[in-house]
């Protein structure tokens, strides 16, 4: 098996006397789409912000590309290639798709005074990585209030790849969608991982998790229940396991023994 | 998947007419108001409106309170509100008349001083809407009155209680940089065309109009340079992305604090660029000066197209907005109207700009 881009090894975060994660074991290999899977207040936000530098684990090892590491703040983080999609998306939808695309990190031309956008250039790149990633942009110009949901999505997931990450972080981002659009979503995370990212996929939908994923990691009050590989556990099983875990005894021998 | 059918033409979507591409345009209202009301002083006002002296006439306010509303506008793209700029003329005016007249300092001292005061105290304004993350219109209200009495109570403390301090152009007289900060400019272009005819001229052969304001140039130069900033550099992409959502802007690496200060800053600067250009030009300077600029200028900035939100708008619409704002204020007096149907113009002018830019904002975000 390839080496793990990330690993976290026995994470425990605690918020005052409140445990937010008890020892969760996570990591994520290039290629791969690796679900993270989870009822509401399992600990599934706490454990991607501790990954995407927002928070600082209580105690436990991260491990980036091999080596110790531990991220003073989310742009470290972003710096090192761990890009974070939030629900929010951080777009702007009374700004083009280009200036979107690009807030923050604006490709510039000319020195000094004459120091400027190089519109056309994003324009292009805009086009090219939204055209990779299956969507036709009417115009680069076009603003991003009159994409849907999902072609919001790419964009985000667009531009995290463009901006080199080699760890894509995605929370929910097919809670608010529709069949459609979820399907697109879906396809948008089959390119990204072609192109040799690790994706990790926060979902409490089973199905959405199941249609992309190679391996799911399920949590449950702060703690892993267990990793099992694509093929070896079924959709109502991983569904159980999610909910509490109460069948748990009939689930560990699908689960190879990691519980 | 439906991977292929998505690199196809979106079937649902029809092409965009020119007429909707247009819309989409924040200063379009503008340009549009400028026609309208180029029409109707045409069609009513007495034709000398509309020659070389009147453009000048009606330009000369329009650049004083444009150079207000084209900083206005960026710092509404940006998200805030400066409600202290009017007072701020006072108070610039103030600081720059004691700098000149009563301390003698040159210009070149003087300028640079009375801006960086100003800025200084726009800095003090922003720093204290972001620390304390309360709207930039309650802040900045309370501004509005603190320059102002603050300007009162300077001038009487510097005068010996006066509210007018005078003698502000026998202190610049003679001064090298004053020709760029006040009278006209072009003078000798002016003269050439007059002897030969192609502008009028009186008997004696001087030009009627001896040359161009340097406030309508220095107007046209920040409209430009704002709208280059605005729309070709990283910095222009910063304002839009603060005003339209600080919190996205800050998540993908926008320095949102120095955005938000800088255009305070800015405001500030241009309030005491028009108090400095104004106090040369009436030889004195009161504490009356700039009153109600400060809403004014945010009319400009609104019929120009900036949305009160934030995050869209332009700086070349803020110039067209000045433009009618000059056109109907002088205008009205070439006309049989009674002056007074300024402020209905006004308040019409700026209810149908607001009506307009919620109608675009829809249409741009393709909210339904």
């Amino acid at each position: 098996m390839t080496q793990p881009i990330i690993h976290m090894e026995n994470i425990t975060k605690h918020f005052g006397n409140v445990i937010a994660l008890n020892g969760v074991t996570f990591d994520v290999t290039p290629g791969e789409c690796h679900c993270l899977l989870g009822d509401n207040g399992a600990g599934k936000s706490t454990f991607i912000k501790t990954m995407s530098g927002v928070h600082k684990p209580t105690s436990g090892e991260i491990f980036f590309e091999g080596k110790p590491l531990s991220f003073a703040s989310p742009r470290e983080a972003m710096e090192a290639g761990i890009a974070t999609v939030f629900q929010d998306l951080a777009m702007i939808p009374l700004m083009s798709v280009t200036r979107n695309f690009f807030m923050g990190r604006e490709p510039t031309k000319g020195r000094g005074l004459t120091k400027r956008l190089d519109i056309e250039r994003a324009n292009q790149i805009t086009m090219e990585e939204m055209r990779k990633m299956g969507i036709n942009l009417r115009a680069p110009d076009q603003a991003v209030g009159t994409l849907s949901g999902g072609e919001r999505q790419t964009v985000a997931i667009a531009r995290a790849v463009h901006f080199g990450a080699k760890v894509l972080i995605l929370d929910e981002p097919t809670s608010a969608l529709g069949v459609r659009q979820t399907s697109n979503v879906l396809s948008t995370i089959a390119r990204v991982r072609e192109q040799g990212v690790g994706v990790v996929f926060i979902s409490h939908n089973v199905r959405h998790a199941l249609a992309v994923g190679d391996r799911f990691t399920v949590l449950n009050r702060g703690q892993t229940l267990g990793t099992a590989v694509r093929g070896e556990i079924t959709s109502s099983e991983l569904q159980d396991l999610m909910a509490g875990g109460q069948e748990m005894a009939q689930l560990e021998g699908s689960l190879g023994g990691t519980v | 998947m439906s991977a292929d059918n998505l690199l196809q033409q979106d079937e649902r979507v029809r092409a965009e007419s020119l007429a909707t591409k247009l819309m989409k345009k924040p200063e379009l209202g503008a340009i549009g108001g400028v026609v309208l009301v180029t029409l109707f002083f045409l069609s009513t006002a007495d034709g000398a409106m509309f020659t070389l002296s009147g453009i000048m006439n009606f330009m000369t306010p329009a650049a004083q309170l444009g150079i207000l509303g084209i900083a206005a506008a960026m710092l509404m793209i940006g998200g805030e509100f400066d409600l202290s700029i009017g007072s701020m003329v006072a108070f610039a005016g103030m600081i720059f008349g004691v700098l000149t007249v009563n301390l003698g300092l040159p210009l070149i001292f003087a300028i640079p001083l009375t801006m960086s005061f100003a800025a200084c105290i726009g800095a003090l304004n922003g720093a204290i809407v972001l620390r304390t993350g309360l709207p930039s219109f309650i802040v900045t209200l309370a501004g509005l009155f603190i320059l102002r009495g603050a300007a009162l109570v300077g001038l009487k403390l510097f005068t010996g209680g006066s509210t007018q301090l005078r003698g502000i152009r026998d202190a610049v007289e003679g001064d090298w940089l004053a020709p760029i900060f006040s009278g006209d400019a072009f003078t000798g272009l002016f003269g050439w065309l007059a002897g030969i005819g192609v502008i009028d001229s009186f008997d004696s052969g001087m030009p009627k109009v001896p040359g161009i304001p340097v406030e309508i140039i220095w107007f046209v130069v920040f409209a430009l340079v704002a709208t280059y900033v605005l729309v070709r550099t990283p910095v222009g992409n910063w304002i839009f992305a603060t005003g339209g959502d600080t919190n996205a802007a800050k998540n993908s690496g926008v320095p949102v604090r120095s955005v938000k200060i800088s255009l305070f800053m800015l405001t500030a600067c241009a309030a005491s660029m028009v108090a400095i250009i104004t106090v040369i030009d009436a030889g004195s300077t009161d504490a009356r000066r700039g009153f109600m600029k400060e809403f004014e200028a945010i009319i400009t900035a609104v019929i120009g197209g900036c949305l009160l939100t934030g995050g869209y708008g332009s700086a070349i619409g803020a110039f067209f907005g000045a433009i009618i704002f000059g056109m109907v204020t002088i205008g009205l007096t070439y006309t049989n109207f009674d002056q007074d149907w300024f402020q209905i113009f006004l308040g019409g002018m700026l209810l149908l700009a607001v009506v307009f830019n919620n109608v675009i904002r829809k249409r741009v975000t393709g909210e339904r």
